[in-house]
């Protein structure tokens, strides 16, 4: 009989810890996809955030460092200038990529560091129980913002891609969802591009995937899909917001 | 050659090819070397967005298996505090160089001593330490990179040279010795992507099971209980027949040093004990001294730090003064001798 | 050779005037007739025109404190720098000054003095920015800090290469002071 689904081999058999209806898990497996399909997995090096994804180095079987919240990008051009053969990529939520780490995400952009960034955007603090996050949106309720998101004391939300496609150093900023087959398709080619853009020398490269958190959300996960695309997708378009070799620095090349 | 500038040669010469840092006086001339030397050598240099982000670099190129170096100065070095905690907690070898300046605070930027204490006990958080070693010349300076290397990597730990102001900012002659032609110690734990021929390296600092994080911590304070045994190096001065010993590393045993001499000179026995490991604190040497000196007499640029650590030692046996200046000040020979003879009641 | 008495050398004046770059030279000196030296620049926010000094110490043993708070030689290139240091001066030490711009006398007796109109010597000579060297030669005139030999290999060594082109000025400038009587 033939298979026609199984686990990808970057991906261990570590059973994920994530909650029902979140979107970490979908995001994992096609990043280990990708890293099967581009047969890169043996010169890999993953690095994990400090939120729900912390231990996405017991899922990814490829070599993987833990960083402090918010340096991965710090992290991962340590990595990359100590083996810029190597395929490095940091996987990041909100929190740890557009509040604790912004510098480090915005100077690894501007860099133009030869790694490959997946951002999960999910509008919240997750692993620390629903606080908010810089891209909460406004109006929302989260624990850290009881009676919703006061954008006169608690300020706006940071659009990372937006921010990001402004700088040289950008080869890809995408923004994707994976709330339907569709957008996960589409979300896998902009990985897969991403990866590929590294491996091509042609810089940073960052893919921002819009998420789900029914727990801290207070909803069901098909609620949560909805609510993504209720209230998230009007925020946050989707779409290509920088795709240029412009500006990106190939290593060994004036 | 600068003390900064020669520690930056030697630690090329250790075979350190990746320095990640961030401008702060008094240590920038060592920033500025790598700057000019590393892209001759197909080194790495860059100047990082923040200490926060030069010291995580460090961690990565770390994980990577190279030796991998930040430097910076007091206000730089706390905020450096938190990547050396995961460094320590993920067993992971660096270089980490302190040219202390005064403080709290921004403080100033004349040499100091006061970051004894964020430098053996409080660098970070968490049940670790590293390597303190504290060099008094520019060629102790050179000396000692190339140890640290070596030391880190033996005992998979930070270690960092805690200079100040006045060693990076003067010039001695020296002689640099290449080290390259040792043979690099084995890094098997490093991320260097497994090529589908092991299991994955995972460099981690984080075990949410307390026995889990327990183990692991017992099983490195064992490290350090060797490292304590192994590595304590001091040098000592005229102590031999010494009635009042003194203690003083880095800058300020310099002039403890040309002290004993002025003392040596009106007939008062006097000698130095010169901590070279602050951590591991050389303790053998002060509790061997401590049974033929009347007394000591530490001397910092602080308020007072190392002397906890020499009160330890000596436990009780005999007296522990202190004299220290403070915030960018250099006791002066003259001051130290004052102190010194007040202890010794002027008695010769 | 006979053990030679050690030289705690302080050197002030402003940024921008070689304060440091002198101070180099004769550690350097010192260096090329093998003792044991140091060199210790104050350093500060200011990167020209505020205060500039340097300590030097050449001895036959090693060096204890770098820093020079009572200089036996005291090289003085501006009044704030006189003033400051002048009574720090160890009982018969030595003290050069650039009399251009030090309208002063010492006034204490138990040093020896020597006066050098170092800035309008570089002036007329046409070695702008030369002072300095000129008062390291009258200093190397009246304290014979290294050998001539050492002073000479000292100059090219701390000339840089891109600058290689001054090298004669530099050793003009030299000569101005150690021939300067006064």
């Amino acid at each position: 009989m033939a298979i026609v689904f199984d686990r990808p081999h970057a991906l261990t058999e570590v059973p994920f810890h994530y909650c029902p209806g979140c979107t970490h898990g979908i995001v994992h497996r096609l990043v280990a996809e990708v890293l099967d399909e581009l047969g890169v997995e043996g010169r890999t090096v993953g690095v994990a955030p400090v939120g729900c994804a912390v231990m996405n180095y017991d899922y990814f079987s490829c070599d993987m460092v833990e960083a402090p919240h918010g340096r991965a990008p710090a992290v991962a051009t340590g990595l990359k200038r100590a083996l810029p053969e190597n395929v490095i990529f940091t996987y990041q939520g909100d929190g740890d990529l557009a509040a604790i780490g912004t510098a480090e995400t915005v100077h690894a952009a501007t860099r133009g560091e030869n790694i490959t960034v997946i951002f999960i955007n999910n509008a919240i603090y997750g692993m620390t129980g629903g606080q908010m996050a810089p891209t909460s949106l406004p109006g929302q309720v989260t624990q850290t913002t009881p009676y919703g998101r006061d954008v006169n004391t608690a300020g706006y939300p940071v659009r990372v891609c937006e921010l990001l496609s402004t700088l040289d150093g950008v080869a890809l900023a995408q923004r994707v969802a994976v709330d339907c087959v569709k957008n996960v398709v589409t979300a896998k080619k902009a990985i897969k591009k991403a990866f590929q853009n590294q491996i091509d020398g042609k810089g940073f490269s960052i893919v921002e995937v819009l998420s789900t958190c029914p727990t801290n959300w207070g909803l069901t996960p098909a609620e949560a899909m909805q609510w993504l695309r209720d209230n998230m997708m009007p925020y946050y378009p989707l779409g290509v917001y920088k795709d240029s070799v412009k500006g990106a620095r190939i290593r060994g090349e004036e | 050659m600068k003390g900064n500038e020669a520690l930056a040669e030697a630690a090329i010469q250790a075979g350190c090819r990746h320095f990640f840092g961030y401008p702060i006086t008094p240590q920038t001339e060592l920033a500025a070397y790598m700057s000019k030397r590393m892209p001759k050598i197909g080194g790495t240099y860059l100047q990082a967005e923040s200490e926060i982000a030069a010291i995580n670099m460090v961690l990565g190129a770390a994980s990577a298996g190279v030796r991998a170096m930040t430097s910076s100065s007091s206000p730089g070095i706390s905020l450096k505090g938190e990547g050396i905690s995961y460094i320590a907690g993920s067993d992971l070898p660096a270089l980490i160089i302190n040219v202390q300046r005064g403080g709290p605070g921004l403080g100033g930027i004349q040499p100091s001593q006061a970051d004894y204490w964020q430098a053996t006990k409080a660098l970070g958080h968490g049940d670790f330490q590293i390597l303190v070693f504290a060099p008094s010349t520019v060629q102790e300076m050179v000396d000692l990179v190339s140890d640290a290397f070596d030391l880190a990597d033996t005992y998979r730990m930070p270690a960092m040279i805690l200079a100040d102001g006045m060693l990076g900012q003067m010039m001695e002659p020296v002689e640099i010795r290449s080290n390259e032609h040792k043979k690099p110690i084995e890094k098997p734990w490093a991320t260097t992507g497994h090529q589908n021929k092991r299991v994955h390296n995972v460099v981690n600092s984080l075990y949410l099971q307390p026995k889990d994080l327990e183990r692991l911590v017992r099983e490195r304070f064992a490290r350090y209980e060797v490292i304590k045994q192994k590595e304590q190096r001091a040098e000592e001065y005229l102590t031999e027949d010494a009635d009042l010993v003194l203690v003083a590393y880095g800058a300020s045993s310099r002039v403890a040093r040309s002290a004993v001499n002025k003392a040596r000179e009106q007939g008062f026995k006097v000698g130095l004990v010169r901590p070279i490991t602050l951590w591991p604190f050389p303790t053998d040497v002060l509790q061997k001294n401590a049974k033929t000196a009347k007394g000591f007499l530490c001397v910092e640029m602080s308020m007072g730090q190392m002397v906890d650590d020499v009160r330890l030692a000596v436990n009780g046996a005999v007296p522990v003064d202190f004299y220290g200046r403070t915030g960018g000040m250099i006791p002066s020979p003259a001051e130290i001798l004052t102190k010194m003879k007040e202890i010794l009641g002027g008695a010769q | 050779m006979a053990k030679s008495k050690d030289l705690n050398m302080l050197l002030a004046g402003f940024g921008g005037q070689g304060v440091l770059f002198a101070g180099k030279v004769i550690a350097y000196g010192g260096l090329m007739d093998n003792k044991e030296i140091s060199w210790l620049p104050s350093y500060g926010p200011e990167m020209r025109g505020g205060t500039a000094n340097c300590s030097i110490c050449i001895s036959d043993e090693p060096i204890g404190s770098p820093l020079v708070l009572t200089p036996n030689v005291f090289v003085a290139m501006n009044l704030p720098s006189f003033d400051r240091f002048i009574n720090d001066v160890e009982p018969g030490g030595i003290v050069v000054v650039d009399s251009t711009l030090i309208n002063k006398k010492v006034e204490r007796t138990d040093v020896q003095a020597f006066y050098i109109p170092a800035s309008r010597l570089a002036e007329e000579n046409g070695l702008k920015g030369g002072a300095n060297i000129i008062l390291i030669g009258k200093l190397f005139r009246e304290c014979g800090f290294c050998s001539r030999e050492a002073l000479d290999k000292a100059i090219e060594k701390c000339v840089p290469v891109h600058k290689a082109h001054l090298m004669g000025n530099n050793k003009k400038a030299l000569e101005i002071g150690m021939s300067y009587e006064g």
